[in-house]
Formats: C-alpha cells, sequence, structure tokens
C-alpha cells in the first residue's frame, strides 16, 4: 500500500530500477494480435530454452507493439546495449535466438530495428546511442518508415510493459499524474488543462472532453458515474483493445484523474466480452492497483476515493453508443433513447454520468504530466493530440498507427503502410468503420482530423481504416457495411430498424444486376430518411458508406445498373472471368486455385474458364502471375 | 415550476420547462400523430411519427416531440415540407413491413403516400413494433410477461421462447393498447387463450351464474393488490349488475 506520494516516487525509482537490471530481459508481444500469430507458442519455447540452457534471462510478455505484420515479435534488451525488435519470429528461431542471444550475438538478420533510448516511445529513460555490437545494418526503430511519423501518447508503452505489473507501470512513470492531480490541483484546473490541451472523445464524435466532465462536474446529483467505453466493435477496429490488453493501468489513471476532477466516486469500464484478454488484463490492473493503494478507498493516503468494476457487454454494436451503454449497465437490453436530457445531467441509473472512450481515458494522464501546453502542440487546429488507427486491407504494412491530427491519408497509406500491395490501383479507404465514409483518391491529401473527416461525408469514427484497391467494389463495400449495420441495429425505431433494411435490399438488388436508376434514387432518399430519422448515432450514420460512394463512385453505381457491370468484378451476378489467350503463358497457377475445377488446360496450352462451372470466386484472377485473367 | 417561452407553429407560448412538446402542441389544438405514444407511459420515441423540425440558434433539426423536453430558445414547427416528407417515408416503411396493420393505410393515405415502394411483407403480423404492449405489461400491470426478443429486422415481441407464459396474468391490457389489432385474444368459457402470446388461462367462474369471467391470475394479482381493504366478490360484471339492480328495487320498496 503507498500512503503518499513521497512513497509513490521512491517506488517509481525502484521499479525503474528493476526494470532496467542486469539481467536480459526478452519480451513477446503477446496481445491478442501476437497470439494470433503464434506468440504464446513462442513465448513457452522461449521460458524452456531458458530454463534448459539454465540462463538467468528474465522472460516477459507485453502488449502489442503496432506492427502487426510482423508478429509475432519478440525484443531482447541487453544491459548497456540496443534492445532489438525481431519479427515473424517462429518457435524454431525462437529457440535459436535464446541460444545466440547467451552468445551475445544477435542474429541482426531477423531484426526489425534497434532501439538506442528508450525514452523515444516511452519514458523510461535509458539511452545506449553509439554501442552498436553488430547492430549497425539494423535501423532505428524511430528510423522505420512504419514508425518515423508517429507519435505515441495513447499507445505509450503498449509492447514495452508488462501489463501484468503494475510495476512496469510505475517503472515509466505511471500514476505520476494522479499523484500530480491529487497533491496539487483543484479540480477546476484540472478540467481546465484537459480544455486547454484540446482533448476531444476519441470514440467519434469529437466532443470536447473538458466539457463533459465541467457538465457533469455541475450537475446536481449522487452518486455520479465515471464510465470508460471499450465497446470497440467496429470491423477492423483494435485500438482499444490494444491499449487495454497492453497498458490498462494508463486507462485506470485517466479515469481515475476524470473522477477526482468530475467529483465522482464509482465508476464502470465497459468492455465487450469478444475481447476476454483485454477484460483479463484490465481485472489484474484493477487488482494490483487496489493492493498499491492507487484506486480504491483513500487513494494514496488522501480522502478521495474511487472503485472502479468491469463489466462485460455481450457484443451488440449498439451497446457502443452512450445511452444504450448504460442501459446494459442497468442490466436492461441495449437500446438507446433520445439524447435531449444529457447523460451528464442523467445517466447511468438516471445519475449524472460521464463517458469517455478507452483512448480519451489513456491520453490523459500524458496531458497532466507534460501539461497542456505541451500537447496542444501535437496536431492541428482544433483537432489536438494523437490519433490511433487500426489499418487493414490493401496495405503492405497493416498495423496500429498513432499519428499526430491532421496528418494526410497518403501519409499514412503510403508513407506509413506502404501503400497498395501487388501494383495493384489504390481505390478508396473506409475511415470511421460501418459509420464511416468511403473515400476516393482525390481525397488522399485530406488532413485527417475530425473536422477533415466529417465535412468529406466520412467521419472519424473510432479510427477503423480499411483500404480498398482496384480490386474491391464500392456498391459491394456499401451493402456489406449496411447488412452488417442490419444485423446491429437494435430495432427499436422504424427509421434504423426498416430503413437500414430497405437500403440493404436495395443494395442486394443492385449488386445482383436487378436494380434500376430510380432504385439509387430510391436509395439516396432512404439514406437521407434515416440519417435525419433515427434515435441514435448507429442509425444517424448508418447510411454513411453508401451516401459517401454515392458520392464519390455514382459511376460505378450506374454501372451495375445501366450497363449491368461490375467494373471492379467482384459482383458475381455480373462478372464473367476469362483468361487471355495471348497473355497466358500456361503455368497451370489458377488451375490449382480454382476450388471447382472449372479451369482447362495444361503445360503450353492457355488456360481456359469452363464458365458453367465458374462460381466467380476470383481465385485463378488473384493467383495469376501475369494478370491473364480479366473480367467481363 | 419555472415558466419558458417558446414558438410552437409560430406561436409564442409559455409554458412549464421539461413539459414534453407533444403534449404541449396537442393542448393547442396542433394534430401530430402518434403510433408509440400513451399517456399513461413515459415518452418512447420509436414510431417516429411524431417528429417535428426544431431550430435553435442556428441549427435546425428533426427530432421526435414526445420526447423533446421543452426548454430554452427553441422553436418548433410541426408541419413543414421536411416533416411531412419524413411521416410518409416513416409510414411508406411501416406499411410494408405489415400490410395488414389496422389503420395505418388509411393514415397514410392521409398523408398522401398511396402505396409503398418498397416490398410488402406478410410474415410478421399487424406488429409495427410500437412497444406499447411490453411497456404497459412491464410498467403498468407489473406482470413482464412479454419483451422484445432479437434485434433489428428480426426484432419481434413475444414471452420467452415463445413458449406459453407463466407471468402473463390474461388482463388484455396489451390487446387494448395495440394499435394496429395484432394482439390476438378469445374467450372460450372457463379458458382465456391469448392466442399471440400462446397461453391459456383458467377463468374464476361466476358464484352467481358459474360462467367463467376473469383469468384466475388477474384476479388474485387484483386481489393481491387490493390487500384487506377491499373483499372481491368472484361475481361477473352482468350478475353484479343483475343484483345491484335487484338491491336497488329491494330499498325502494322500504
Amino acid at each position: 500500500m503507498i500512503k503518499s506520494i513521497q512513497e509513490l516516487s521512491k517506488r517509481q525509482a525502484k521499479a525503474q530500477k528493476e526494470y532496467y537490471c542486469d539481467k536480459v530481459r526478452i519480451s513477446v508481444g503477446a496481445g491478442t494480435c501476437g497470439l494470433a500469430n503464434g506468440a504464446g507458442e513462442v513465448l513457452e519455447t522461449i521460458s524452456d530454452e531458458v530454463d534448459k540452457q539454465g540462463l538467468d534471462f528474465l522472460v516477459r510478455q507485453t502488449g502489442c507493439v503496432g506492427f502487426c505484420e510482423g508478429e509475432p515479435i519478440v525484443d531482447v534488451m541487453i544491459p548497456g546495449l540496443p534492445r532489438v525488435f525481431y519479427r515473424d519470429i517462429s518457435p524454431r528461431k525462437a529457440r535459436e535466438l535464446v541460444q545466440a542471444i547467451a552468445q551475445r550475438d544477435f542474429r541482426s538478420e531477423w531484426a526489425l530495428a534497434r532501439l538506442d533510448k528508450d525514452n523515444l516511445l516511452v519514458e523510461l529513460e535509458r539511452d545506449v546511442s553509439g554501442k552498436l555490437n553488430g547492430l549497425a545494418k539494423v535501423p532505428a526503430l524511430h528510423e522505420l518508415p512504419f514508425y518515423k511519423q508517429q507519435a505515441k501518447i495513447a499507445l505509450r508503452n503498449c509492447g514495452f510493459i508488462d501489463p501484468h505489473n503494475i510495476e512496469e507501470y510505475l517503472a515509466s512513470g505511471g500514476y505520476s499524474a494522479l499523484a500530480k492531480v491529487l497533491s496539487s490541483m483543484e479540480a477546476e484546473e484540472i478540467i481546465d488543462s484537459v480544455e486547454n490541451a484540446g482533448l476531444r472523445g476519441r470514440g467519434g464524435g469529437g466532443f470536447l472532453t473538458a466539457r463533459k466532465w465541467r457538465s457533469c462536474r455541475k450537475a446536481d446529483g449522487y452518486p455520479k458515474y465515471v464510465l470508460c467505453n471499450g465497446d470497440e466493435g467496429d470491423p477492423g477496429a483494435f485500438m482499444d483493445r490494444s491499449i487495454m490488453e497492453g497498458n490498462p493501468h494508463s486507462v485506470l489513471e485517466g479515469m481515475t484523474i476524470g473522477a477526482y476532477a468530475i467529483g465522482a466516486d464509482r465508476g464502470y469500464i465497459y468492455v465487450r466480452l469478444e475481447y476476454p484478454l483485454a477484460v483479463e488484463n484490465l481485472r489484474i490492473a484493477i487488482r494490483q492497483a487496489k493492493e498499491y493503494g492507487l484506486l480504491g478507498e483513500n487513494i494514496l493516503g488522501t480522502d478521495f476515493s474511487f472503485d472502479v468494476k468491469i463489466s462485460r457487454g455481450a457484443g451488440a454494436f449498439v451497446c457502443g453508443e452512450s445511452t444504450a451503454l448504460m442501459a446494459s449497465l442497468e442490466g436492461l437490453s441495449g437500446e438507446p433513447r433520445a439524447k435531449h436530457i444529457h447523460t451528464a445531467e442523467k445517466g447511468l441509473f438516471k445519475k449524472p454520468t460521464n463517458l469517455n472512450n478507452v483512448e480519451t481515458w489513456a491520453n490523459v494522464p500524458v496531458i497532466i504530466n507534460k501539461g497542456w501546453q505541451w500537447y496542444s502542440k501535437i496536431g492541428s487546429d482544433n483537432n489536438k493530440g494523437t490519433k490511433v488507427f487500426s489499418v487493414v486491407g490493401k496495405v503492405k504494412n497493416t498495423g496500429l498507427v498513432e499519428v499526430p491530427m491532421g496528418i494526410s491519408l497518403r501519409q499514412i497509406i503510403y508513407d506509413i503502410c506502404g501503400g497498395v500491395p501487388d501494383k495493384r490501383q489504390f481505390k478508396g479507404v473506409q475511415t470511421g468503420g460501418p459509420s464511416g465514409g468511403c473515400l476516393p483518391e482525390k481525397l488522399l491529401d485530406l488532413p485527417v482530423d475530425f473536422d477533415g473527416l466529417t465535412e468529406a461525408g466520412s467521419m472519424m469514427g473510432s479510427g477503423g481504416m480499411i483500404v480498398m484497391d482496384d480490386r474491391s467494389c464500392v456498391v459491394e463495400i456499401a451493402r456489406y457495411f449496411t447488412e452488417f449495420l442490419t444485423k446491429e441495429s437494435c430495432g427499436k425505431c422504424t427509421a434504423c430498424r426498416e430503413g437500414v433494411r430497405e437500403m440493404l435490399e436495395l443494395l442486394d438488388k443492385i449488386t445482383i444486376g436487378q436494380g434500376s436508376t430510380e432504385d439509387i434514387e430510391l436509395l439516396e432518399e432512404l439514406c437521407c430518411y434515416v440519417r435525419d430519422n433515427s434515435i441514435c448515432g448507429l442509425g444517424k450514420s448508418a447510411p454513411n458508406p453508401t451516401l459517401s460512394t454515392l458520392k464519390y463512385f455514382r459511376d460505378e453505381y450506374e454501372a451495375h445498373v445501366v450497363e449491368h457491370k461490375c467494373p471492379a468484378g467482384v459482383c458475381r451476378e455480373l462478372t464473367k472471368f476469362e483468361i487471355e489467350a495471348e497473355t497466358c503463358i500456361a503455368c497451370g497457377r489458377c488451375i490449382k486455385a480454382c476450388p471447382v475445377e472449372a479451369i482447362t488446360g495444361e503445360k503450353k496450352v492457355a488456360h481456359e474458364i469452363i464458365q458453367e462451372k465458374c462460381i466467380k470466386c476470383g481465385a485463378c484472377r488473384d493467383t495469376c502471375p501475369v494478370d491473364a485473367v480479366v473480367t467481363l | 415550476m419555472a415558466l419558458i417561452k417558446t414558438v410552437i407553429d409560430g406561436k409564442e407560448i409559455e409554458v412549464e420547462r421539461d413539459r414534453w412538446a407533444l403534449d404541449v402542441a396537442r393542448e393547442m389544438g396542433i394534430s401530430i400523430p402518434t403510433l408509440c405514444h400513451h399517456e399513461a407511459l413515459e415518452p418512447y420515441g420509436a414510431c417516429r411519427l411524431c417528429v417535428v423540425e426544431v431550430t435553435k440558434g442556428k441549427w435546425t433539426w428533426l427530432t421526435t416531440a414526445c420526447d423533446l423536453p421543452i426548454r430554452e430558445g427553441l422553436s418548433i414547427r410541426t408541419d413543414t415540407p421536411e416533416v411531412i416528407k419524413s411521416r410518409k417515408m416513416t409510414l411508406e416503411l411501416m406499411w410494408a413491413r405489415a400490410p395488414e396493420a389496422e389503420g395505418l393505410e388509411e393514415l397514410a393515405k392521409e398523408l398522401g403516400v398511396d402505396k409503398p415502394r418498397f416490398k410488402l411483407r406478410h410474415d410478421i403480423g399487424k406488429c409495427i413494433l410500437c412497444g406499447l404492449c411490453v411497456r404497459v405489461c412491464d410498467k403498468l400491470i407489473g406482470a413482464s410477461a412479454i419483451s422484445f426478443v432479437n434485434r433489428g429486422a428480426e426484432r419481434r415481441v413475444g414471452t420467452p421462447f415463445n413458449a406459453a407464459s407463466d407471468k402473463c396474468i390474461g388482463c388484455n391490457a396489451c390487446v387494448a393498447v395495440c394499435p394496429t389489432g395484432h394482439i390476438l385474444t378469445v374467450d372460450k368459457g372457463d379458458i382465456r387463450y391469448m392466442e399471440t402470446w400462446r397461453t391459456e388461462l383458467d377463468m374464476v367462474a361466476c358464484e352467481v351464474c358459474s360462467k367463467g369471467y376473469i383469468p384466475a391470475r388477474q384476479y388474485e394479482a387484483i386481489t393481491a393488490r387490493l390487500g384487506e381493504r377491499i373483499a372481491l366478490d368472484k361475481v361477473c360484471p352482468a350478475c353484479l349488475r343483475a343484483r345491484t339492480v335487484e338491491r336497488f328495487k329491494a330499498a325502494s320498496k322500504v
């Protein structure tokens, strides 16, 4: 139990000494993404091998460092030498790596990057610049294109510290911000800092965080609740998961500071059930924080108390909406209500409630620690700080990217994520998940921030980014997201339940070639109706994928209904695959790839598709090395 | 309660802060259609028929009147082209969803919708999911025998697992509030059959004519609520009336 602020500083210093002890430390990125790629087995192999060799190494697991393309990622820290990150480590490689490290051989050919100064990405201090020891050819982490333009605030520590050990969070200066507010800041001063920093809610709406806090502080009623929204439900989005898994204490510290500023003494973290590791890591973090006196009764020996409980959502997308989330927390079904009366006035159990998203909370300790002046220099006007994006789809380097707001889509997609692979053409990017929009190539230089994206007809959403190449059909994309929303609509209001379903009917009709120009017009009218008449954000934003693709790719819709063609060759009813005899090199790859044996041909004989058998899956086109498979 | 000024359809009036816009407008004689609203229940905002156009400062938007509390600086219009357009689409969608729903066609035609532009669905009865039955059963009767099941387009109203309910008291309040005639119920002598909820209820026999007249569970629920204050005779309304008449006659003879 840490009973005073002085004691906390001592514990932090001790923890830092332990973190940079005189032992070799091997860490495996064991977030859900790492585990899915075999990090669990890698971790086991490393522990085994260390035991077998009788080595006095520390073996630790960390969260995700963001470079999904290279999972499983392992990093090795030898006292006095640069920290080295390795990519694509299989159990076999892991065993060899342990043996090599025991001989002080870095196996630099497997290395992704080296890190000379730990304080680049986290607040730990360690500078071993200049001690390259055979690592000269390994690029520095901050010079990698993937990391070069990133600025880690919300993702700080993710992939660097062991989320199961509060000591490592303390080593990185954790809970200093909490100590600072408890010892030297008035509630109003904290809210002013957050306001001056310009922090806007990272959950999607971009509402000013401080304004929310202030209205909740001013509202009458006891108790007041402080909530954390961890119900990240967008397909292709995983930034909040990564924070909860990799650095859960940053969320707890942020919430505790918020609670102090608002005058709340209890709170909930609402996490979706599909994130079991996030739930487990948060649970461990809460337990440890309580043991350390950083959460619960009389925090750090002061008279401020704050208790947090975890509530698991059953996996409804709509429960990410604030009022539906609160209904779910109350044990009711997750349905939203009108927000004419703000939740800051009457929220959970009709009491004043403040809800912020995981990433927003994770930003708070940094604002307090470094000061709003520092924070407000990052980002663009009215869009301060960084935003984490999960970039997936047709890019070379998929992963989590945290960048200052205002950076362009082009910088994220091309400079950081390496652009579209396989020499394909960029077509569009869906930002903001099912609630966002699809932006075309001409908007690649759009600054990525709350205002820029909304103006363009998309939205920031929670930060999902799905990149599409010229083999993606935008009508099909709109249809896919609309289908998702048809299933995820709670069904309470007519506008969303019936409207989105009829949108799907029309999109279905268009993708199978039975649509007409009138259907496109009706679709547009319906979209505007659903947007203007739904109760909650789910319905209000549900038409975004359709409206944005209609705005930027209308010709493709028209091709579907007028010429009955799918220009991207995706919609099966409108597509015919053929092999160009003069281009075909008769390599046989398409024959092997075809799941229904619809391709004939042999060596030196141009291959041919039997149309009656073809199911138009496109496998032949994807495997053809010379682009001989064409769509008609 | 503090009085504040607001403007509805161009008329400035003074009302108590936080009163619902729908109630205030109706008191002013303005007609606003609703399907999910009932005076005895809290506003719900699901059917979207009561949308109005609200202006506050530089912002104008559509919102439902039933759950809109009147606050400072609001100006409300109930008859703009946007409002009419929205209501028409709502009815079009409802009509397509439940073509047999009673009264929907008339309401739609009144607003100028000839027929829906969407496929008519005939598979889910007359229910438009206004939720009145669910809310009445829960909030007023206290039985909570029915609830919404599934979500999105698959949303329905039913008993748990669509099985006979042991919570339903057979009071028919759901039947009374249903705006479209979806809920079916029939009395067959000593049994009341709540067909839509697949629930059969034994009736209490009248002590006079021995015909079943009230579901036993409803009788129990009422006696439990009344407690010891009033003893309830097991007499059907017809016999009760006859008895009252007899008593009256006897009294007038004296």
